[in-house]
Formats: C-alpha cells, structure tokens, sequence
C-alpha cells in the first residue's frame, strides 16, 4: 500500500544520484553481516555471563571452562548454521540430528575398514551429502513440503544408522581421526577452529555473492524470484545439499571427539537446537531474512545456558524446560521486533 | 435516510490534523469536511499524506495533533475496530481478504449467521448472494468461490461489499478503481451514486482524473501534507488536470533512432495455454503495442505465458528470428525478455531487500567477478537507474517496501532495464500510481521504443492505452478480435472488440 514514510527529499533531476549515495557503512550486504538486533542478543550474552559468574564464582569464567563452552558448542554452531541457510531461503531442515548420526557411523565405519582417517572424513562428508541428496530431491523433484519431508528423513536416515551398525556404537581407534575432535592447534581446540572457518565462508558466501543474494530474494518472494529468473529448484537442491555436507563435517568432528559412531548422536535434539539458534539470532521462520553472525550469537547464547546449568548443577528436566522456553522466547523476541518497525 | 443528524453540519469534520513520521511531516494542519451524501474528492501525488489521512480516519493512526468531529460529536478511534463501529470505513487499494475463505464467509468474517457456534451456511450464501446481487454482480462471482480465485478487480468489489454491509455513515476509497477496468468503474460509479442517495459520506481517493471529476462534488488537493484548497468540481480545471495526464502527442514527441537489429523483435504463432486460445502478433523492433481488454480477457495469461511463466500447450515464440523455449522465465529472459507483473507486491518486489537489491536482482551475473557481487559497479548502476526513473528514496540500501507504489514499481522498472532486454512486458504498470510518476512511465516507455525496444504495455485504461502505443491489439476470452493503429483509434472501436461476444450474443465464442 502507498504509505506516508515518503522521504522528505525529492529527486528533481538527473543530480539525484549525488542525494542517494548511501553513507559506505553498514549498507546492503553489511547490514546482513550484522544487524541491529544482533546488538541486542550481545547484551543478553552479557548480561548471561554476569548472572552466571555471580551465581557460580570462580567456576564459570575460568579460560578452561570458556573453552569448554566453545567445543560444545562447535558442532551445534556448525549445524545452526546450515539450518540458517536452509531458513533463509524459505525452507527448513528438522532432519539435520539424524543425519549427523548417519555421518557419525558412516564416517566410524570407514576409519574402520580402511585404516584411514581421510577416508573416514570423506566418508562422512559424501554421507552427509547424499542424505541432504535425498532431502533435497524429495523437496524438488517431489514437490513435498520441506517440513514434512525432513520430518520423514529423520526415520529414514535414523534407520539406516542403526541398520548398519546393528544398533551399536562404532568405536574408532584411529588417532589422527580423533585429533579432528580433540586436537588443538597453539591451544585452540581444532573443532573451534574449524567452526570459525566455516563461518567466515558461509557469511562472505551469503553477505558477498549473487548466489547468496539469491537466497535472500527466494526466501522473501518465491514467486518474485521465480520471475527474475532465480532457478528455484536449483538452488533448493543445492541448499538442502549444502546442509548435509556440514552436518557431514559436524559429524566427523563429533566422532573425534567422542572416539565412536554413535546411531543417534549424543546430542538428538541437535535439529532444536540450531532452529533455537537460527530463531533467536533473528532468522525468519518465512524465510527472506537472518544471518550467521546472529545464529552464532544464538549458539553461544545456548551454550553459555547450557554450560550454567551444568555448572550450577540445574537438574536435567529443568534443563530441558529451560531450553524450551528458550525457543519461545526467542519466536516472541522477533515477532516482536517485526511489529516495532 | 441517514443524515447527519444536525442539520446543517457536516456529517464528517477533521480540524486541524496533524501527524509526523521520522524524517517526515505526512501531515500538517489539515482541515476537512464532508457532507452526508456527498462525494469529496482527495487528490495529490504520491507522498502528499492521502494516505496518511485515511489510516487516521480509520483508527490505524492517531494524529498527533487535532480532532475529528463525527456528526458534530468528537470521535476519537484507538483502533480499526471503533472507527467501523462508529460508522467510518476505510478500503484500501490492496484488498484484504482471506485467500482461503470462499466470498461469502470474507463478506461475513466474524459475523457468520447461525445459532450458538453453528453456522447457517444456508443463509450465508443468500446473504452473500444478495449482498452481490444488489449491485448486480451476482453472476460473475458467487459466494462459494474462494478468495485467492478471485482477479484483483473481484477481489475490490467484495472487500466493499464486506466494508457496505454494516451500515456506514462515512466511507473511504483508496484507490478503488486501480486495478478496475474501465466497464467495471462505471459499475463502482453506479455504486457509489447509490449510497450518496443514502446519504452517505464519501472520500474518494484516485488518480485517475476523469472519474473523479465526474463522481465527486468537489475535489481536495493535498500536496506535501498540507491542504492546498478545496475545489468544487464543477468549476474544476479540468484541462490542466487532464493534460497532466499524457495524451497522444508523446506518441509522436520522440524520433526514433535506427537502433533496430532486425525488423521483428518478438512473433507469436497460435500460442496455447491456460486462458490463451490460438494467439498470434508480432512486435517490431522500437514498436510499443497495446492491449486493450476488460479484465479478464486473457492478456495477463498471454504475457506470462510468453514470458515462460506458465506452462504453454502449443505455440511458437521467437525473438529476433529465433525461436525461444518457454519452459522458465530465466530462458525467456536469457532470449532477451523482460517482465513486470501486475501485481507488483506479490509477483515483483522484495519488500525486506533495499532498492539497490531489488533493482540487481536480475542482474547478479553480469555485476559479478568469479561469484563474488562487485558492488562498485552494482552501486553505479543502480545508482545511474535510479537517478534515470527518479525514484524518490533516501539512500539504495533503504527496504523497498518503504517506498511508495510509484516508487516501487520504477525500482522494478529499473531492474529490467539493467538488463537492456529487446522486449518489455508491462503489464499494468501505472496501477496505482501518481499522475505525476505516470507521465515519467509513459516518457520513459516511449524513449525505450526509440531506444529500439519492443514493449507490450497491457492496461485497462483505454486512454493510456491509446496514448502510449503505436498499435493496439485487443483481446476477450483468451483470443485476439482485432489489431488497429494507435492513430485514429477511438475508445469506442477499441471497446466494441473488447467486448465482441458480450454484443453479438454469440454463445460459441466462449472463454476458457
């Protein structure tokens, strides 16, 4: 609808280009590096550690226990990241637990049989990426709505685990391999770094290229980007694709580190969590809007929750509980913030 | 007879309202009146605080200064709600209906008739049929058809049925005949003469001139947020208003260049397709053709189709002499096509993106180097399209949705024109749209024709129609009944053809 928010300056002539040169600043692709409302989740992130540390001192801001939050949180952060994605362009991904823990066996299973540890993360990742193959077509060529088909892969790739491992966990001897989880290099844990490399790529890769522009316009117009020409399909298979490799990656990580495949993940609600994640760092549930610094934010945010609560010897349930509200708060957080502009 | 029930005074008084946004005066110190059953009309460019006006009458808004008086009485609306129980209605120009609900239950939402919990779907559907029937629309829409089936121009009718039916003392209209073709307007006309004679109070919002001069009794002209005068209609400068709107001179106002690469930029060969029955034209290189239609006759069905959008049954499409696979709108556009929809809001803009993103859309890859968006040369170029159309906007990184309609179709606009295509669709590009930013599009139509462009402009304004084209092709139920030259064509011929199977009775010319 016109509306009244028309801009006191007119354009009268050719000279308008000099009126909208835009201050170089935090402009298009920089405002989907970091927007406004991340600000917001760093004061919360703030204001976290401070309750914390006054509420168990001396234990929560030790560098070691910091550190320990940071590996926690790595393979989440790498799954949040993908579901961001997966969230931007419209669609979503509820199947991203179960197919970390195909990876997982897959990736155990190959250490295992070959001896060798590239073997083994390359096993992981094609896993990973022939599951999100799967997705992907489901949604693309089958015309299926993604909730619902993810929905679905969850049993499928669950069952396929526990199929070929015969419901056990997959120990894995291989040293090198396991360093992927628990090595650290000049003393930051490798699974840390890895996280952060990953998330430099994804964000210059969205905030910086067409195809990631693409995702934003499909996301917030389908039909709009459909008649500028976006190959929707295309693009669907390639994100859905793109999810499984880094649930592939952050199922190797977590074998590493846990020495073992393991069917189901040590973490199931893995899929939870990186949508927590993804919604309270400002991902739109439609589609069209969110970034991976804000989804970063998110995972620490968790993190440093989920790390209190162990600290301060929080019963599990009520971890639980607490997790739940968690995600509601962070919905009602951006509706929120949607009404106010 | 509903008069305002102290004879003498207005029905309808705003003293003084004023209201300001950030960076913005949208209204200042603007004071009406209107009468029961009287027409006044609201005139001003886009930005003049027209809309402004109607939020806060319909308790969207609160002014931040001022008050309204109702039948002498101070009203004062917290919400949408008290002002429609008061007896004020707004309808906006985008119809807000509920896709997924038949007609009847959005003309009743929230008031179904029955017992208790269970609704009389009986007596919905005759209220509803009544309801359509009062004003003669009964045939053309029943009430189980659902919303999201209904043609934009449908879907206006019943949101004021929805708006008619509680009985209102002072309506609205914001734009209502935008998306109306010129037999359905006089149909709104019809409508809205019948609830003066009820002695209701009307404002009325339009861009389209000749209507309003016609319908109303006298005319306001905001500009900039203030009033500049209340005109009576009668005496009203209707040359200059008129004029304004571009007539037929521009038609020969710009020379053409020999930009042509071949004479026949895009043909057409009995195209099959849902809602299009054996098409074909053609459209030469630097040649804008026209097609003239009531809503409804199939040339929304036939630019998509060609375009690649929807799926096409049989047919032939060639763009300077090669033919062109119609299966996506990125082949259409990899051929050389461009193509603005109708309803620029869901088939064009991405509201939450910036200008800069909406204009470059459609042209990440030439802007870009090894994937990477070069946003120097985006930057120059949407900034050199922008400054071409005009497009009012603080800054490119500003969200498109801000901006208002005329705007926002001139960012849509610029993105097919970054891309320099042969041939333009344009499919109701000035819906909606200020005087002022329409004589920008017909200019700017009319420097892409001599830039050697082909461009099909679909609209259902025979006088813009006529005005901007060269060549005029006329379509009813899917099929083409008659071409004719722009130069010397009357409204009349062109509405004879657009009506050819309603005239001549002839009950096997059938549409779809």
């Amino acid at each position: 609808m016109s509306d009244a928010l028309k801009p006191s300056q007119a354009a009268s002539s050719g000279s308008a280009s000099a009126n909208t040169m835009p201050r170089q600043g935090l402009q298009g692709a920089g405002r989907r590096i970091l927007r406004f409302e991340s600000l917001g989740l760093i004061v919360a992130l703030i204001i976290l550690f401070v309750l914390i540390s006054l509420l168990a001192p001396g234990k929560f801001l030790r560098p070691v226990n910091m550190m320990n939050i940071a590996l926690a949180i790595s393979v989440t952060g790498l799954v949040a990241m993908a579901e961001t994605i997966v969230m931007i362009s419209g669609g979503l991904d509820v199947s991203v637990s179960a197919i970390v823990g195909l990876a997982s066996v897959a990736a155990a299973l190959v250490v295992r049989g070959t001896g060798s540890w590239v073997l083994g993360v390359m096993g992981g990742l094609a896993m990973g990426l022939a599951a999100g193959a799967l997705n992907g077509g489901l949604i693309t060529k089958g015309r299926m709505n993604p909730v619902i088909t993810t929905l679905a892969t969850i049993s499928v790739f669950s069952g396929f685990a526990y199929l070929i491992t015969q419901g056990q966990a997959v120990g894995v001897s291989n040293d090198t391999f396991n360093a992927i989880g628990n090595g650290r290099v000049a003393g930051i844990p490798i699974p840390v770094m890895i996280l952060v490399l990953v998330a430099a790529v994804l964000i210059i890769f969205l905030a910086r290229t067409d195809i990631g522009r693409s995702i934003y316009a499909m996301g917030g117009n389908p039909v709009a980007a459909r008649l500028a020409g976006i190959n929707l399909n295309r693009y669907k298979m390639g994100i859905y694709l793109l999810s499984g490799l880094v649930c592939g990656l952050a199922a190797v990580i977590s074998t590493g580190r846990t020495n073992s495949g393991i069917p189901t993940t040590t973490q199931t609600d893995l899929n939870f969590q990186a949508i927590t994640a993804a919604v309270l760092g400002g991902t739109a549930l439609a589609g069209g809007k969110g970034t991976i610094v804000g989804t970063l934010l998110g995972v620490v945010i968790i993190g440093t929750l989920n790390n209190g609560m162990i600290i301060l010897g929080v019963p599990v349930f009520y971890q639980m509980l607490g997790r739940g509200f968690l995600l509601i708060f962070a919905v009602l957080l951006q509706e929120w913030q949607m009404r106010r502009r | 007879m509903n008069e305002s029930s102290i004879p003498g005074r207005p029905l309808l008084e705003v003293h003084a309202i004023s209201k300001a946004f950030p960076n913005v005066q949208a209204l200042a110190d603007v004071s009406l009146e209107v009468s029961a059953g009287e027409v006044l009309a609201l005139i001003g460019e886009n930005g003049a605080g027209k809309s402004t006006l109607l939020r806060i009458l319909n308790g969207d808004y609160q002014a931040d200064s001022g008050e309204i008086l109702l039948d002498g009485k101070l009203a004062k609306f917290a919400s949408p709600r008290e002002a429609h129980t008061a007896g004020i209605r707004v309808i906006y120009q985008e119809p807000e209906l509920v896709p997924g609900l038949n007609v009847a239950e959005n003309i009743y939402v929230g008031e179904l008739p029955g017992r208790g919990h269970f609704v009389d779907w009986r007596r919905l559907n005759d209220e509803a049929y009544a309801r359509l029937a009062e004003f003669g629309f009964e045939r053309e829409i029943s009430p189980t058809t659902l919303a999201e089936q209904l043609t934009p121009a449908q879907r206006q009718l019943v949101e004021i049925l929805k708006a008619l039916k509680q009985g209102v003392r002072v309506l609205a209209l914001d734009e209502p005949m935008s998306s109306l073709s010129d037999e359905e307007a006089q149909r709104l006309f019809k409508i809205v003469q019948g609830l003066r004679g009820q002695g209701v109070g009307i404002i009325y919002v339009s861009h389209r001139l000749r209507e309003v001069l016609r319908i109303a009794q006298r005319v306001a002209v905001l500009r900039d947020g203030k009033l500049m005068g209340v005109v009576p209609a009668a005496e009203c400068c209707e040359d200059e208003l008129v004029k304004l709107m571009v007539g037929r001179k521009l038609a020969e106002v710009v020379a053409r260049e020999d930009n042509c690469r071949s004479d026949v930029v895009l043909s057409v060969e009995h195209l099959n397709a849902p809602g299009v029955h054996d098409v074909s034209f053609e459209v030469k290189c630097g040649e804008v053709v026209g097609f003239a239609g009531l809503v409804g006759a199939g040339r929304t069905e036939l630019a998509k189709a060609i375009f690649g959008a929807t799926k096409v049954t049989s047919g032939q499409v060639g763009v300077e002499g090669k033919p062109v696979s119609l299966h996506s709108p990125a082949q259409a556009m990899a051929a050389g096509m461009g193509y603005a929809g109708e309803d620029r809001k869901n088939e064009s803009l991405f509201p939450i993106l910036s200008v800069r993103e909406n204009v470059s859309i459609a042209i990440l890859e030439r802007l870009r180097r090894l994937r990477f968006v070069d946003r120097k040369r985006e930057n120059e170029l949407v900034t050199s399209l922008v400054g071409k159309l005009r497009v009012k906007t603080p800054s490119l990184s500003q969200e498109v949705g801000k901006l208002s309609g005329g705007n926002q179709q001139k960012v849509v606009l610029a993105r097919w024109l970054a891309r320099e295509p042969r041939l333009l669709i344009l499919d109701e590009p000035t819906r909606g749209i200020d005087v002022g930013a329409k004589a920008e599009i017909y200019q700017l139509v009319r420097q892409l024709a001599a830039d050697g462009i082909g461009v099909i402009f679909i609209s259902s304004e025979l006088t813009e129609v006529l005005g901007v084209s060269d060549r005029i092709v006329v379509m009813q139920g899917g099929r083409i009944t008659g071409e004719m030259p722009a130069d010397g064509a009357t409204e009349e011929a062109v509405l004879r053809l657009a009506m050819v199977d309603h005239l001549n009775g002839d009950a096997t010319a059938s549409a779809n």
